[in-house]
């Protein structure tokens, strides 16, 4: 009796529901009683939008894996099919294609957000761990969906990147063997890449789940990277905060329903609309544009095995981020010298994406060279010297101090 | 923004398609009652597909047999499989053409270019292989197709003169068609959705500014 008690509710309904299943006060708790940093910028609603992507994603993938069909002899053409005759097949696969893209582009400024804030850093070190393997896990899936249509791209992509597998030594041949069911990209291939793509996608959503966990358990960072003191930092996540959220999604969608109606095949590659064949390669074999950056750091190392660990460190490195970085003051505002570093960085990873799109000949692969060079710079020797010297100016007593002086701007 | 396809330009390429194209090119996404689309008829659409022999069966004495198409068949190929059409053409495969425009960088534009722009004198610089023709649009600028829509290869059904460039224009537009019958409805939709969403977007952001308010008074009185 005495939990019955301590149910808060009047409606006879949710007292009977919370009696049984507290989730009730679970969401009031995670929504209504969650102090959030009032000075959040938009650039702290995209994990949101990230998370409304991934939905969308699963959704229309799953429309769409109601009429694909994972075999050589017919993914291309049940791929046209459903954008000619299933019902807004079109719809679906252009939310699908279009989405995929978008998805990542709102992952990478959640990435560059966190790096600028510096909200890996302590007490969140594991909270960002956890987005990089969320980010890993997307990668594969992304790599896998894109074989699915069975075009050229596709096929010759594929072919690529599984035969990096082959420059590890000893075991290469065989681990690509047992990869693709076959020593090349085939039906075996593409049966496993349609199971492996549909199941991926629910591991994310999990991790995602994870992921909102530990975010609670600390809580946002913001844009001072200065932690919330008094109650007059803070303000409950809901209402305000969900209809920033709102706000920041109905805005992104705006630009989604851009590239769906008007421009499908913006981010695609003409050359995908050619079905596979493994007679004919390609005049240059181009990864969508969310790999480029990684593509060009493979390809700067002339030799096979070294540009495999090359663009897996480009990865790693990441992971290690919150202990690269020895500053204890978060926010790139308040630390000049970093700030201008990383907007290099930007550029730097700007320059390999271009690299990367280029032909692996001549000045691209030169440029791509030192641009390899360089990211590796940044995060091995730049991040960690000017991290440990740097004097931070101008570091506000609370976020609310700074908080008022932008908002008196 | 709201681009629709020119009907009787689409139906025009159809009879180019038909007449020239379709004797090396298939067109194997494509059902002829679509055709209905770019304004055929019922009867005439009928007609289209009668002309076809479609290869069907087994029937119940377990034989292969040849019947007369139906608008629901899809366009019949010129050739059995890409080997056949190989040995009919040099060893060149003449592509299935119901994605060209989409699966070439340019889309419509390059296939006009194309269509139009065969060269008869190749520059001194260019060696011409045996048995190609200089295109300066095509990839490598050496084409197998010999240059289809010479003067007087159609006779229009509308009496419109077919000029090589009038028939060029109208074939793009029919294969345009063909490459993304969903375009116009697309684009309706679209506009429809965009028109929405900034509405819902602006509401939005008042609902959030009157929420806000508050937060922003509170902070810079304190």
């Amino acid at each position: 009796m005495a939990k019955q008690s301590q149910n808060p509710y009047r409606h006879p309904f949710v007292r009977w529901i919370e009696h049984r299943l507290p989730i009730i006060s679970f969401f009031e708790h995670t929504l209504k009683h969650y102090q959030v940093p009032k000075n959040l910028s938009f650039l702290w609603t995209g994990g949101f939008i990230a998370g409304f992507m991934l939905v969308v994603m699963i959704i229309t993938g799953i429309l769409l894996a109601m009429h694909y069909i994972p075999h050589p002899d017919h993914a291309f053409d049940s791929v046209e099919r459903i954008m000619r005759e299933v019902n807004f097949g079109w719809l679906i696969r252009y939310l699908h294609a279009n989405g995929a893209s978008l998805f990542f582009l709102v992952v990478y400024m959640h990435m560059f957000r966190s790096i600028y804030y510096g909200s890996y850093k302590s007490p969140r070190e594991l909270l960002w761990i956890i987005g990089m393997i969320i980010f890993l896990i997307m990668m594969a899936t992304a790599f896998l969906g894109y074989v699915l249509p069975w075009g050229q791209m596709s096929y010759w992509g594929a072919t690529v990147i599984t035969n990096l597998f082959t420059a590890i030594p000893w075991v290469g041949d065989s681990i690509l063997e047992w990869l693709l069911g076959a020593p090349y990209v085939g039906a075996p291939a593409l049966n496993k890449f349609f199971a492996l793509h549909y199941l991926l996608p629910f591991l994310m959503f999990l991790m995602v789940f994870i992921h909102v966990w530990a975010l609670h358990t600390n809580g946002s960072n913001n844009p001072t990277g200065v932690e919330p003191k008094t109650a007059e930092d803070t303000i409950p996540f809901h209402p305000y905060y969900t209809v920033k959220d709102l706000l920041s999604i109905t805005a992104f969608m705006v630009i989604f329903a851009f590239f769906i109606f008007f421009a499908p095949n913006f981010f695609g590659e003409p050359e995908n609309y050619i079905p596979a064949d493994p007679m004919v390669t390609p005049a240059h074999i181009v990864p969508e544009w969310y790999f480029l950056p990684f593509y060009a750091i493979l390809r700067a190392i002339p030799d096979k095995l070294g540009g495999f660990v090359a663009m897996i460190s480009s990865i790693l490195v990441l992971f290690a981020l919150p202990w690269i970085d020895r500053s204890k003051v978060r926010s790139l505002t308040f630390r000049p010298i970093s700030r201008a570093l990383f907007w290099v960085f930007i550029l730097d990873v700007i320059i390999l994406g271009w690299a990367g799109a280029k032909p692996a000949e001549g000045n691209y692969i030169i440029i791509g060279q030192f641009a390899t060079a360089y990211y590796f710079i940044h995060f091995l020797i730049l991040v960690p010297l000017v991290s440990r010297f740097e004097k931070p100016s101008g570091l506000p007593e609370s976020l609310s101090a700074y908080y008022k002086n932008s908002c008196h701007d | 923004m709201l681009g629709t396809f020119d009907r009787a330009a689409a139906q025009r390429g159809y009879q180019v398609y038909r007449q020239v194209c379709a004797s090396c090119h298939g067109l194997k996404h494509v059902r002829y009652q679509y055709l209905q689309k770019i304004g055929f008829s019922k009867a005439q659409v009928k007609a289209i597909a009668a002309e076809y022999q479609v290869r069907d069966g087994p029937d119940d004495e377990g034989e292969m047999y040849d019947r007369p198409g139906k608008p629901s068949d899809t366009f019949v190929g010129p050739y059995k499989n890409k080997k056949a059409a190989q040995a009919a053409n040099n060893g060149s495969y003449p592509p299935d053409l119901s994605l060209i425009t989409k699966a070439r960088a340019g889309g419509a534009d390059y296939l006009y270019a194309l269509l139009t722009g065969y060269q008869e004198l190749p520059p001194a610089n260019v060696d011409l292989v045996p048995g190609k023709y200089y295109n300066p649009y095509f990839p490598g600028g050496q084409i197998a197709m010999a240059p289809p829509l010479l003067e007087g290869v159609v006779t229009y059904d509308d009496g419109t003169v077919a000029t090589p460039k009038q028939m060029a224009h109208d074939v793009t537009t029919f294969l345009a068609w063909a490459s993304e019958p969903e375009l116009e409805q697309r684009r309706r939709l679209g506009i429809q959705w965009l028109i929405f969403l900034s509405i819902f977007t602006i509401v939005c952001y008042l609902l959030k500014r009157s929420y806000w308010k508050i937060i922003k008074k509170k902070s810079s009185n304190s």
